[in-house]
């Protein structure tokens, strides 16, 4: 119950007009952040950190906190109307957001990934309240290994999704593999495949080669289409958010699943990536209407949005009461803490009560702030669709542009988009499925470390990976999630029901 | 001939300026923004320390144009010494340097010394504690090296930040002092580190205090031994009593091995006299600034301030000993 008063308090402290206002101030930047493409909640952050130094500690992290979701919100704004994801997490949202839009419902998807980031950032919010203490234990459990098996499973669970024959999948994911060896090899601090180009030192970065592949090739597709978005019929009026709102509660049983998901993987801390595209793959299983995945379906945008956003709030526990940030955002708002005189760790919310609640309290406060202020927005981002192409087309390029340069402030990085924008239209023309090359890109890296680790730590004896039972557990699981696509696919060849050479859309 | 011109076009517009406006101590000012290059990523510690300062620059008001953070940390921070390399004769450009300075180049062989760059000033030098769980039972250094020595060669796994950087040099260091066997696991951040520590997935570390405090207080971490010369200054009680004074040096345990990373700022190639002059005096006011002192404090830092000629000898010296080291080590790529 101690909690409980240290929440109202919270609120007392969250709701002075002065807060009130950092938090919608926060909000309308954050916003902006995320439709800029590659600018990022943790550029945002850290770029506007240093004007904070000046107001207590308890506003600033109201504020950053509030950017923070800001960003998580507008994300999807990019994803669902252009095709072009501003943060990994969003990468899932495109997949059927994107399609949604280009029927016309573009209203629609975006109340669904507003309404579902609401749910998923809430439903977190309620579990750091009411078990912070317990689930901070669970993190510590995770070394390596663990760490590994996560991956697995979001590997697994994902392949097999796409209906391109799968030697087309192995393929794309091993060029998105190919691609994220590229840089520094982190374990034994050695460069590779950088050819001596001062340039490649940092590897490709994600969201240049999303920027290019979704973005550009999106455009360059279009163009030779008919020079025409598809979806200028988008209804811009507020009642599509009341309709949509209708229809949402039949994927209740989708929205739990992907809050469980988004916790767990932004305590352990995996981060949000991972997470969306795990919860993206399990509904495209379970779901009724999962064959019809990829081409429009609202539940398609509900299962990414709700576990990144559940994962990106997780992801915050662990940087309060461990000191490891779950997200490159928190890791800035980690920096912040420092700063301020706070230490984050296990003393944080025993010393700190009144930051620490006023943080939790504007969670409450800052995702419902949010949601209104981006609902309210819905009409005219659907609207923006009639611009007819010829002007919004050069528009989204240059945004590309100027979101592929604020990635590290370097030219070659745009000519790196242009490049990776023409490979993504060749992959399309020939119908390599782009979401395995994106999810290999983005975690492969982060995979190849954690197994490596594991293997150091056991000096070669990959026992470890069954060496207790949670790291057995989710191995297992990796393994059923990626064999049953193979046995179901096996099951639908024998009965002679094999489909067809399959759609564009991954 | 190019260069020439320009010191010479450089000279006769200073005279004129000088001449006409401003007066007697006209020194060198930036007439742009200035940035401020992280050879590491965002969350770091030399991360930490930059936006500290920009914080402080910002607050205090002691730089008319702004000062922009950028963090370039590819290729080990690579990308960001070769970036700086690269603008010489731009002084609105200043880096700030962690060990990297020395293990990078030497590490993965890429084109850059610290000799292409300006040195400024030396802020400050970062510590290193041997930290174990808390639960465990050893308490001293012997303990615990008498424990890594009994057990299996290479069972004990020490983690640290990066690889072929400060940890995992000064791990192998300490297994030549002790004839004792590590397994060094890297991890890309000293926080993750910690907490590894703390969930028993490796049975020691050597981070900075800065990123151990928090599990230090909550009584989750023990420290044995600071790799430095005398204890640390730092006095104020931070768990069971224990202040960061109590820890004792290495060398008085037993493990003779000193390691201190250097929290330094260069600035870009061909800087002048007056624009070197420019950034003490301007990092001279940070360190004035309670802010400052306050930092110090919480990462229990060692505040030598070195400038000019001692700072750029300190540097040699130094890059002279991580050569050996990482020699020591076969931690050199090859051709260096």
């Amino acid at each position: 119950m101690e909690e409980l008063v240290n929440l109202f308090h919270g609120f007392a402290v969250a709701l002075q007009p002065y807060n009130i206002m950092l938090m919608v101030l926060g909000i309308v930047l954050g916003v902006i952040i995320g439709v800029l493409p590659g600018l990022g909640g943790a550029n945002g952050v850290a770029i506007l950190l240093p004007l904070t130094f000046s107001m207590s500690p308890t506003s600033a992290i109201i504020m950053l906190s509030c950017i923070y979701w800001g960003a998580l919100f507008g994300g999807a704004i990019t994803s669902i109307l252009f095709n072009i994801p501003g943060e990994p997490w969003s990468v899932a949202t495109t997949f059927d957001g994107y399609p949604m839009a280009q029927q016309g419902k573009a209203g629609e998807a975006l109340t669904a990934a507003f309404t579902s980031s609401f749910v998923g950032a809430l439903f977190a919010v309620v579990m750091i309240t009411l078990v912070a203490p317990l689930v901070a234990s669970f993190a510590l459990q995770f070394g390596p290994a663990e760490k590994f098996a996560v991956y697995f499973l979001a590997f697994c669970s994902f392949v097999g999704l796409s209906k391109e024959p799968p030697f087309k999948t192995i393929a794309a994911m091993m060029i998105g593999f190919a691609l994220a060896a590229v840089g520094l090899d982190s374990i034994t601090g050695q460069l590779r495949l950088t050819f001596g180009v001062t340039h490649l030192l940092n590897g490709f970065d994600f969201l240049i080669a999303v920027i290019g592949l979704f973005g550009i090739g999106e455009i360059l597709l279009t163009m030779e289409e008919g020079l025409a978005f598809r979806g200028g019929k988008a209804k811009i009026d507020l009642r599509v958010v009341l309709q949509t709102w209708k229809e949402l509660p039949k994927y209740w049983m989708t929205s739990l699943r992907s809050c469980f998901i988004g916790c767990w993987m932004g305590i352990t801390p995996a981060g949000a990536t991972p997470a969306s595209f795990m919860s993206y793959g399990i509904a495209k299983r379970v779901a009724k209407n999962g064959k019809n995945f990829g081409k429009g379906e609202i539940e398609g945008v509900v299962a990414p949005e709700t576990a990144a956003h559940a994962a990106g709030t997780a992801a915050l526990l662990p940087m309060l009461s461990l000191g490891v940030p779950g997200s490159p955002t928190a890791a800035v708002l980690l920096g912040g803490l420092l700063i301020w005189g706070l230490q984050p760790g296990p003393m944080l919310f025993v010393e700190q009560k009144e930051f620490v609640w006023g943080l939790i309290a504007s969670m409450y406060l800052g995702n419902l702030v949010g949601l209104i202020v981006v609902l309210t927005c819905v009409p005219i981002f659907a609207a923006i669709l009639r611009v007819p192409f010829s002007i919004i087309a050069p528009l989204i390029l240059v945004l590309c542009a100027i979101g592929a340069y604020s990635v590290h402030s370097s030219t070659f990085d745009v000519m790196l988009m242009l490049v990776f924008g023409v490979i993504g239209y060749l992959l399309k023309k020939c119908n390599y499925p782009l979401a395995p090359l994106v999810l290999a890109i983005v975690l492969g890296d982060k995979a190849e470390e954690a197994f490596r680790q594991s293997l150091l730590g056991s000096q070669g004896s990959f026992g470890i990976f069954l060496s207790n039972p949670l790291v057995s557990t989710i191995m297992i699981l990796g393994l059923i999630a990626l064999f049953w696509s193979v046995i179901q696919e096996g099951y639908t060849r024998l009965r002679g029901t094999v489909a067809g050479p399959g759609s564009r859309a991954a | 001939m190019k260069r020439s011109a320009y010191l010479a076009f450089g000279t006769i517009a200073a005279l004129c300026a000088g001449g006409i406006v401003a007066p007697a101590t006209a020194a060198w000012e930036p007439v742009r923004p200035v940035e401020f290059i992280i050879p590491a990523g965002t969350g770091g510690g030399a991360d930490q320390m930059a936006r500290t300062i920009q914080g402080i620059v910002t607050k205090h008001n002691l730089m008319k144009q702004p000062l922009v953070v950028i963090n370039k940390s590819g290729g080990a921070g690579g990308e960001g010494f070769l970036d700086v390399k690269g603008s010489g004769g731009n002084p609105h450009k200043i880096i700030i340097t962690l060990s990297n300075l020395f293990t990078t180049p030497l590490a993965t062989g890429i084109p850059f010394n610290w000799k292409d760059l300006t040195p400024v000033a030396m802020l400050a030098l970062d510590e290193f504690v041997l930290w174990v769980n808390a639960d465990k039972p050893y308490k001293t250094v012997k303990d615990y090296v008498d424990a890594v020595k009994a057990a299996p060669a290479g069972s004990i796994k020490m983690g640290g930040t990066g690889s072929k950087q400060e940890d995992q040099i000064i791990t192998v260091a300490v297994e030549k002092a002790t004839g004792a066997r590590f397994t060094y696991i890297p991890y890309k951040g000293g926080g993750e580190v910690a907490v590894q520590l703390v969930g028993n997935h490796v049975d020691s570390t050597v981070n900075n205090p800065i990123e151990a405090v928090a599990q230090w207080r909550g009584g989750k971490l023990r420290p044995l031994c600071v790799f430095d010369a005398q204890r640390m200054a730092y006095d104020e009680p931070i768990a069971d009593g224990k202040a960061w004074k109590d820890i004792p040096t290495c060398k008085s345990e037993g493990l003779d091995m000193e390691y201190l990373m250097l929290r330094g700022i260069f600035m870009s190639p061909r800087a002048t006299k007056d624009q070197v002059e420019y950034y003490i005096e301007l990092f001279k006011k940070v360190r004035a600034t309670p802010e400052w002192q306050e930092f110090m404090k919480s990462g229990a830092f060692n505040t030598t301030f070195l400038t000019g000629a001692d700072y750029a000898k300190w540097v040699e010296v130094e890059e002279k000993r991580h050569q050996s080291l990482m020699k020591d080590a076969g931690f050199l790529a090859s051709g260096n």
